[in-house]
């Protein structure tokens, strides 16, 4: 297929000249003239009933043009917040607007929204508005939540549950009887804040007597965003234009259709000027999703061999005040918390409860990450409980290269993978027997070191447009436009809207492969609805198995017809046509060819195509592949835990992962490199953390750790490349795998250290101070 | 009661009537019209606003407009001569030491201090002196190769090496 080897080519982004200069426009880089400040006062309760608002000194404070409250613009809203499907078709939700109305259930909802002339002074103004509340006791545990005489927040719906739904197969019962070893464990995964770098933010300009609506949000999904401010709204959709422009981070918390959104575009309406709001850390911390917050619970039963029989997973899951938009998508967990591993029985369990606090969603691997936590502790639990190698009990597991496409008990299939290929490489490059030695050495020394891996699987590619229908209840296609203008250049429009991925770059390759058009004439355009037909957005480590493949079937509709037209023109069948490296010729003529920029002019000009053609060389195509894609790979952490302070000390990180085809390496590498980084952060630092009232305490950048440059080590990676069967470029996802890998990996090297301390599992983050009492819980006897 | 600022930026003169509050970044992203200077965080922990104030790394998040009165203040947009990208962020595209972009400018001009300080970091120095500047993209791992690279590049005696021009 790489005719002109540009697929495999790490070649530098196109993107990067102008962020290097500080010349990118992201949403608050945008010049906008007279534009009006909104300042969104939030609740600072965490659970009450709203008594009275009182405006009146604000309205009169400087520069303000107006104040509205949930009272005063709840009958504009002609739909509530978006809740997809997302697995749990029966769950109960309650419907959720952009501004409460008479109950706050978190710290951080929206109570009233300020314009002023200055975004100072809307934010002073915001002090002047008195609002009084009758406070209620706030929810924050998620077991209490749903015991009978906890306090309910959504009255309608009557209790804190939402779903209580089972996802099982095979005799489970059987699998505990025929076991000799059976485990019970609970794992905590904490809920985590995403923090991209740059928060969300909001231009909206709505246009009276045209009553046309532009905004600039920083999203993910601005084909989502426009359908629901036309929905909410009541704005006709051929009216709303969304555009996403830089956009500086998102890892899942851009993923949904948010208050604010909606909030800055009504505020344009109502008041007939371009209006933006810009959400500051402070704000970002509460109102932007947060991720994760579950319990697990495991039963396990295996033999004593190793050989695992069947797991016996509940997911307990915390939406949140309110079902977000994917937010029940972390069920996701439960269904491939079978990871690279045969098995007789699952019997996996989810439940979702409301809290008071912030809602959760989709945050980097969203339910894979808990998976693979759940499963690769199990592993590791085993081995420590047979006193077998982790990576013979892995091994001893695996879905094997001849058992592939494996289906699951739950009823997934995976599309290829030997996963033995990955773990081999990784244990070679990290010497994994030697490290073993070294270990024993130190130990003597006082000197803890550990080692940990993880061998995952990964289900990405969201996704084929049935499967995806019944899950999220959309068609989740790939969508590309390639457009060749009279010179020969070529426009790629795509349905992905990249927040750092590097698309334009990653894109124009596809492209330029096919068409033997130079990158440098290929410009790649995402992130406006207006130009172009509707596309699915960027999540899910989606974009490449989905939008990239697109644009490789779009330019192969491309290149059919010009060797249509070059056939014509060189008065040849159109079989005997060749198509190589940007040139048509007559096979065995390639010294009498007719370039691609020669075939585009004459695709415009009627009498050198052939009768009945139309003109043009454009392609649209709706990509729908046959499966999802399945990554995996063999991660490996070298730690050392310091006896005196706790402190864990990652050595080494050796990463071998298997993507399938690698367009560019280069930004392969990238995605993994931050991907590690952000799982480490869940594994060492990171926790949203509430005090009783449901206060935010982990509230700033200062509280809430996210690593920084010293805390994390240079990784060794390395590939191995199984192109996927159920696409045509054979790509598969790498945005996630990282952080799905990582944190497990992580916390299995620091469990393994404390191994003489009698230590089976780490609560995450494993603090210097949690895991100082865990080596000091019997007046450090262990050392 | 509003103060007098007169600031040079990237060799340029601003003056502007300022309310005491008005943080430097906010002078230099709204009154200047510089945007290349980000704000990531309340708090001064991210360092997305990173600036030169007479020479020293600063970031503008922590300072008052009206402090910087008199100063000479470089952003990421004087760091490139024309077309021509400084090597720091040559080095920075080259390694691929970026993916949203954001933290960029204040990593790029922390790294320039950094680098001016100490010509030729260990690894270990790098990331020391990087620990105000947070990415969330990148793992660090290619910023801290750009930096070594931009290091190579910069060393007195280096081999004059003209980055490529941005078309």
């Amino acid at each position: 297929m790489a005719v002109s080897q540009m697929i495999g080519a790490s070649i530098k982004r196109r993107e990067d000249p102008r962020l290097v200069t500080g010349t990118g426009s992201y949403v608050d880089d945008i010049p906008q003239t007279a534009v009006v400040h909104m300042h969104v006062v939030r609740s600072t309760e965490a659970h009450a009933r709203i008594l009275s608002i009182e405006t009146g000194r604000a309205r009169e404070a400087d520069g303000v043009l107006a104040v509205f409250t949930g009272k005063d613009l709840k009958s504009e809203f002609n739909a509530p917040l978006p809740v997809t499907v997302c697995f749990v078709p029966d769950k109960k939700y309650p419907n959720h607007y952009p501004i409460a109305v008479d109950k706050v259930l978190y710290a951080g909802e929206p109570v009233a929204i300020v314009l002023a002339t200055s975004r100072a002074a809307a934010e002073d103004a915001g002090e002047r508005i008195d609002i009084r509340y009758e406070s209620l006791s706030p929810v924050l545990d998620i077991e209490k939540a749903i015991e009978k005489d906890a306090p309910v927040l959504h009255e309608e719906i009557g209790s804190n549950l939402s779903f209580d739904v089972k996802f099982a197969s095979g005799d489970i019962e059987a699998a505990f009887r025929e076991a000799d070893v059976k485990i019970k464990q609970r794992l905590i995964q904490q809920r985590l804040i995403p923090v991209a770098v740059e928060g969300r933010g909001v231009l909206a300009d709505y246009k009276p007597f045209t009553n046309k609506l532009t905004v600039y949000t920083s999203t993910q999904i601005p084909h989502f965003v426009k359908v629901w401010l036309a929905v909410i709204l009541g704005i006709s959709e051929s009216n709303v234009r969304v555009v996403a422009p830089e956009v500086g981070g998102g890892f899942g918390s851009k993923i949904r259709v948010y208050p604010e959104e909606i909030l800055t575009a009504l505020a344009s309406r109502r008041i007939g000027r371009p209006v933006k709001w810009i959400e500051d850390r402070n704000e970002n911390v509460k109102a932007t999703h947060h991720g994760r917050s579950q319990i697990w619970d495991v039963e396990i039963a295996a033999k004593k061999d190793g050989t695992l029989l069947g797991i016996r997973p509940t997911q307990w899951l915390d939406l949140g005040a309110y079902c977000s938009q994917f937010g029940t998508f972390q069920v996701l967990g439960v269904l491939v918390a079978q990871g690279a591993y045969k098995m007789k029985a699952f019997d996996g369990r989810s439940v979702g409860v409301f809290t008071n606090r912030t809602p959760t969603d989709a945050y980097r691997g969203a339910g894979r990450p808990e998976a693979t936590y759940l499963i690769e502790r199990v592993m590791d639990l085993i081995a420590r409980e047979t006193g077998l190698d982790p990576v013979e009990v892995r091994r001893k597991n695996f879905v094997r290269a001849e058992d592939q496409p494996f289906t699951t008990l739950l009823g997934l299939t995976y599309d290829s993978g030997d996963y033995t290929i990955t773990l081999d490489k990784a244990l070679e490059m990290v010497d994994y027997k030697g490290f073993r030695k070294e270990q024993a050495e130190k130990r003597k020394q006082g000197k803890y070191l550990g080692i940990g891996l993880a061998t995952y699987i990964e289900i990405c590619g969201l996704g084929p447009a049935a499967a995806t229908q019944a899950a999220t209840g959309v068609s989740l296609w790939g969508m590309s436009v390639v457009n060749l203008h009279f010179t020969g250049k070529a426009t790629v429009i795509i349905g992905s809207s990249p927040h750092g991925q590097g698309h334009e770059t990653t894109y124009a390759q596809v492209a330029s492969d096919v068409l033997g058009i130079p990158v440098e004439d290929i410009d790649v355009v995402h992130g406006d609805t207006a130009i172009g037909p509707m596309g699915m957005n960027t999540y899910g480590s989606r974009s490449t198995a989905l939008d990239g493949n697109a644009v490789h079937l779009s330019a192969m509709k491309v290149q059919e017809k010009a060797k249509k037209i070059a056939a014509h023109l060189l008065e040849a069948a159109e079989a005997d046509v060749v198509y190589e490296n940007g040139k048509a010729f007559v096979k065995g003529t390639p010294s009498k060819s007719i370039t691609i920029q020669e075939i585009a002019m004459a695709a415009f000009q009627t009498n050198r195509i052939p009768k009945g053609m139309e003109g043009g060389l454009e392609a649209t195509t709706f990509f729908d592949p046959s499966n999802f894609v399945w990554p995996f790979g063999a991660h490996i952490a070298v730690v050392e835990v310091d006896a005196d302070t706790g402190a864990t000390k990652i050595l080494r990180y050796v990463a071998v992962d298997d993507c399938g085809t690698r367009i560019n390496p280069m930004v392969v590498d990238g995605q993994l490199h931050g991907g590690i980084a952000q799982g480490i952060g869940q594994a060492l630092f990171e926790e949203a953390v509430y005090d009783e009232a449901g206060q935010l305490r982990s509230g700033s950048l200062t509280d809430y750790l996210i690593p920084a440059a010293p805390d994390v080590p240079s990784f060794e990676l390395a590939a191995t490349v199984t192109p996927s069967p159920v696409n045509p470029l054979g790509t598969k996802g790498i945005g996630e795998a990282g952080t799905i890998a990582s944190s497990v990996t992580v916390i299995n090297a620091i469990v393994d250290a404390l191994a003489p301390f009698g230590v089976k599992d780490v609560i995450m983050p494993a603090t210097p101070d949690k895991i100082w009492h865990l080596m000091h819980r019997n007046g450090g006897s262990n050392r | 009661m509003r103060r007098r600022v007169a600031v040079t930026i990237n060799g340029a003169k601003y003056e502007h009537e300022v309310e005491p509050r008005l943080l430097l970044v906010h002078y230099i992203r709204e009154l200047a019209g510089l945007t290349g200077t980000h704000v990531g965080c309340d708090t001064s922990n991210c360092g997305a606003c990173t600036v030169d104030v007479n020479g020293h790394s600063v970031k503008s998040c922590t300072m008052f407009a009206v402090q910087a009165d008199g100063a000479e203040i470089m952003t990421i947009e004087g760091l490139a001569k024309g077309t021509t990208l400084h090597p720091i962020q040559q080095a920075f595209w080259d390694e691929h030491g970026l993916q949203c972009g954001f933290c960029t400018p204040g990593m790029i001009m922390a790294a320039k201090q950094l680098l001016e300080r100490n010509p030729n970091p260990t690894e270990r120095e790098i990331r020391l002196g990087l620990e105000g500047n947070l990415c969330r993209c990148t793992g660090y791992h290619n910023i801290v190769k750009a930096i070594q690279a931009a290091a190579k590049v910069m060393a007195p005696g280096a081999e004059a090496k003209t980055p490529a021009s941005v078309s």
